[in-house]
């Protein structure tokens, strides 16, 4: 039974090592990685070999070597103002700091790893008092304790640079304190503790695993700076004038400035390596972990590209049922969308692949299927804001017979707040919580018109969307307004400059049900007023009944069936659309005017 | 926002007790030879325990401290053991010219970790890589060594600025920056590492938020959801930064006075702490941590201010 246990928790930690044992690989085929990694066994070897090679104590002075130059005999670097053979104290040297380093950087990993282990995984009282005391710890003047409790150390660099570790604390803690919370709640670790595995047993195998791998890394960027922090003290003349190190020979050296600036450039240069090569060494170990990422390419043209391939299919209608019904004028025409977005391993995802569809001047056309199934990446394809990396190809996407894919952010202008408008799903996070809701609703406009028209037009339309004391929400921020009326805000932001299209991405999921009603009606009535087309992004049918003319099913990137709202309710002929029209029966959303009561309590709330 | 000052108060004088304690009691108990030092070797021991007694060393430690405590709250940091000029009086003669490097320092690196991290965020690529290498060349030369590479190439072999020495801001303006712009440019390396990755990320972060794309769909310019909305929206974490890069920058320049032959702070602070001059190493701490403070006190108003939802509360 624990065996069994143990076999199905170790999993993810084996995954880990495997991860890390890839790369540790990648890390030994880069050559930023070989080189650091070659400079830095070097130098440690140097270190070691001191004996052999040098003729002198490093701490050995002599009256007739005095500033001896490069190359004398028993002096192969020569010798410092004290008589004092370079090479020998270099050498020395390289192990102080190789110890500062050591000592600075253990002292902080094993606080805070350890008290970030304790903290993240035990949450709540722990985890409050050990961030506390670590945020404290931070803002601790550092630098100042250090020299101010020289004297407590006994001008032993080593007790020293064990003080500066405890204040380099507070970044590992940070670090494993973090990622242990998010690794917390993923579930193996609660499969492991349900099994019954120990504390200590889950903390060690399963999630050190996990952050093992940025550990490392900051272990080299821990080390320099306790190395920096070690020449700095030493080049001051707190330490031991018996322990030769960097620091101490740049000092001995800037004293000599004038007479002899070569003996600067030893201990920097050397310095200079060993830090170096421990900071790209660990750069190129992050880079080994990340690589998955790092390998895709990124194709600058890919949204540009097929931009060419677009032109010259006016009319195009992938819709046969209304082809050929001249009465209303086409508006949007979306023929053969492809969105794919680059994966990890080199391949491409496709997100939506191969959708059609088309919409004429102010006709509702509903965009429905589950989540997952690509609408919202079509809508957001037409409106061209998808993320960067994302792919975008059509046959023809046009709107009023103007080619709008693969248009710079210049170009895309003119029809984002112009023709085309977007109403999001979450209203909160679409309302930019720094400036007021007036501030940010007539930016768009300023273009077309002076500030005091534009304001007098936000207005009248916070006020057309149902906004009472609509001159006070204008000067209001964001958090000073409720859900429902941050919506009815960005409708209103959204009508503001006439569009000719609507996108509206489900503009009723994240609100009260109550409101939501409101809102529908809100929509119908301006939709109505203004003559729009309207896409409507949703996954309810109820709101498909309720508004549209045209329904459009979607279902794993592909448009499956597309036709008129009621011949798809009495008869669907896909059987995934039959299976969505089966689901209403179980929805409570379809429309009906709200309560009376609902509607008083609304009224109260404005 | 009042409670939240009142808190953020509290927590800071939990801080200034903390330290100056742990700061009073391990270098009284580290037992430095002070009297022998201030009476030379040849000293005999009733010369020591006369200076003992006259500076109250012989003391219990415990009641030492309540003096200490008791002349701080009068404000009254206590004589240097050595000069026994007042320890405020002192450090005030010697903080203008810390300070004057310290701030000439903060502003470089704010200006040029904004340009940088604000332009890494619009276009990535070569500037991303800038930003890499300056972090990596901070690491790389510590402060000392580029401190003297500024020295030797700007000081003494082109001359065109004084190699040691500090002079005030109202007696020349421009000797003045002639004065702290090397150890400036040397402490304001580390700081735009720091700074303007920490810009750019949060730069990137806020850019791929909803109310950006809300914006932009309403035709706002690239531009404006950049340098307008981001940025405002980022720069509370920066300011963060920035407070830490502060203190961070304090005690560097202790350290770069010396390179710069600068009489501030620094250079005062580390002959105390050879010589054991208690007075002084804690009049240093209790300063740099009333400025850790005061710093952050100013930070937290100012991000409160810049977050119209703490402002309006």
């Amino acid at each position: 039974m624990t065996s069994q246990t143990t076999d199905a928790t170790a999993a993810p930690a084996a995954r880990a090592t495997k991860k890390r044992a890839g790369a540790v690989r990648r890390l030994l085929r880069n050559p930023l990685g070989v080189g650091s990694l070659a400079v830095l066994a070097a130098v440690i070897i140097l270190g070691q070999l001191g004996a052999v090679l040098a003729q002198h104590d490093p701490n050995f002075s002599s009256l007739d070597a005095i500033n001896l130059p490069v190359g004398s005999p028993d002096y192969p670097l020569g010798a410092d103002q004290y008589g004092r053979d370079i090479l020998a104290r270099l050498i020395a040297s390289i192990n102080v700091s190789l110890i500062s380093g050591a000592i600075g950087a253990g002292v902080a990993v094993v606080v805070g790893t350890s008290f970030g282990l304790l903290a993240g995984y035990r949450g709540k009282r722990t985890d409050a008092v050990a961030s506390w005391s670590f945020n404290l710890l931070m803002t601790f003047p550092a630098l100042v304790l250090v020299i101010v409790l020289y004297p407590v150390t006994g001008g032993s660099y080593q007790v020293m640079m064990a003080i500066f570790g405890l204040f380099l604390a507070p970044g590992t803690f940070r670090l494993v304190r973090n990622m242990v919370v998010g690794v917390r709640a993923e579930l193996y670790v609660d499969a492991a503790r349900v099994a019954g595995l120990p504390t200590r047993r889950i903390l060690t195998r399963h999630i050190l695993a996990v952050v093992r791998g940025p550990i490392i890394i900051s272990v080299a960027f821990l080390a320099s700076q306790a190395i920096g922090i070690q020449s700095g003290l030493a080049f001051l003349g707190l330490g031991d004038i018996n322990v030769p190190s960097f620091g101490m020979m740049t000092g001995d050296a800037f004293a000599n400035i004038y007479l002899h600036p070569d003996q600067l450039v030893w201990p920097s240069a050397l310095m200079a390596l060993l830090i170096g090569s421990i900071i790209l060494l660990g750069n190129a170990y992050r880079d080994a972990l990340a690589a998955p990422q790092s390998t895709v390419k990124r194709d600058k043209d890919a949204r540009r590209a097929p931009a060419s391939t677009q032109v010259g299919h006016p009319g195009a209608d992938s819709d046969s049922s209304r082809s050929g019904d001249g009465v209303r004028t086409n508006l949007l025409t979306v023929r053969n969308l492809r969105v794919r977005y680059p994966q990890t391993d080199g391949s491409e995802k496709a997100v939506v692949d191969g959708a059609s569809l088309r919409i004429d001047m102010g006709e509702v056309v509903g965009l429905v299927g589950e989540s997952g199934s690509g609408k919202t990446q079509t809508a957001f394809s037409i409106l061209g804001l998808l993320p960067r990396e994302a792919r975008v190809e059509a046959d023809e996407l046009t709107l009023a017979g103007e080619p709008i894919l693969g248009l710079s952010p210049k170009e895309m202008r003119r029809f984002r707040g112009g023709a085309l408008a977007y109403i999001p799903q979450e209203p909160m996070s679409n309302l930019d919580p720094s400036f007021t809701v007036g501030s940010q609703l007539i930016e768009g406009l300023r273009g077309s018109m002076s500030k005091r028209e534009a304001k007098e037009l936000v207005v009248g339309l916070l006020d057309r969307v149902g906004i009472r004391d609509a001159a006070r929400v204008y000067g209001s921020y964001p958090h000073q307004i409720s859900g429902g009326m941050a919506q009815r805000v960005l409708i209103a932001g959204a009508v503001a400059s006439r569009p000719k299209l609507l996108i509206a991405d489900e503009p009723t999921t994240a609100l009260d049900v109550t409101v939501q009603a409101e809102i529908l009606d809100l929509l119908r009535d301006l939709q109505g007023e203004f003559g729009m087309g309207v896409l409507m992004v949703t996954h309810n049918f109820g709101v498909v009944a309720d508004l549209c003319d045209r329904v459009a099913v979607m279902r794993l990137g592909e448009i499956v069936e597309t036709g008129d709202v009621r011949t798809i309710f009495r008869e669907p002929s896909h059987p995934y659309t039959q299976e969505l029209v089966g689901a209403i029966l179980d929805e409570e959303t379809l429309r009906t005017d709200p309560p009376p009561v609902a509607r008083e309590r609304l009224e109260g709330n404005r | 926002m009042f409670r939240f000052i009142l808190s953020r108060l509290g927590s800071g004088l939990v801080l200034i007790f903390i330290v100056t304690t742990g700061t009073f009691f391990l270098t009284h108990a580290a037992s430095v030879p002070v009297a022998l030092n201030l009476a030379g070797p040849a000293a005999t021991q009733e010369q020591i325990d006369g200076i003992n007694a006259q500076l109250g060393l012989d003391r219990p430690l415990i009641t030492q401290y309540a003096t200490w405590v008791q002349g701080v709250l009068h404000g009254d940091l206590g004589r240097s053991y050595f000069s026994t000029e007042p320890v405020s009086d002192a450090m005030a003669n010697r903080l203008p010219v810390t300070m004057s490097v310290v701030v000439l320092a903060m502003i470089i690196t704010l200006i040029i970790s904004v340009i940088l991290g604000v332009l890494a965020a619009a276009r990535r690529g070569v500037v991303d890589t800038i930003i890499q290498a300056i972090s990596t060349i901070s690491f790389v030369f510590p402060a000392i060594i580029l401190g003297i590479v500024l020295v030797f190439v700007f000081a003494i072999t082109l001359n065109w600025v004084p190699a040691v020495g500090f002079t005030p801001f109202l007696e020349s303006p421009s000797e003045w920056f002639a004065s702290v712009i090397l150890p400036a440019v040397v402490l304001s390396i580390g700081g735009i590492a720091s700074l303007s990755a920490q810009i750019r990320g949060s730069l990137l972060d806020e850019l791929g938020k909803d109310y950006i794309k809300t914006l932009r769909s309403r035709g706002v310019s690239e531009r404006s959801l950049l340098l307008r909305h981001a940025l405002r929206n980022a720069s509370g974490p920066a300011f963060t930064t920035f407070s830490l890069l502060f203190i961070g920058l304090f005690g560097a320049a202790l350290f770069v006075e010396k390179i710069f032959a600068l009489p501030g702070v620094g250079t005062f602070g580390f002959t105390a702490t050879i010589q054991g001059d208690l007075p002084v190493m804690l009049g240093l701490t209790i300063f740099s941590v009333v400025l850790v403070v005061v710093v952050n006190l100013i930070v937290d108003l100012v991000s409160g201010w810049l977050n119209p939802k703490v402002r309006l509360s």
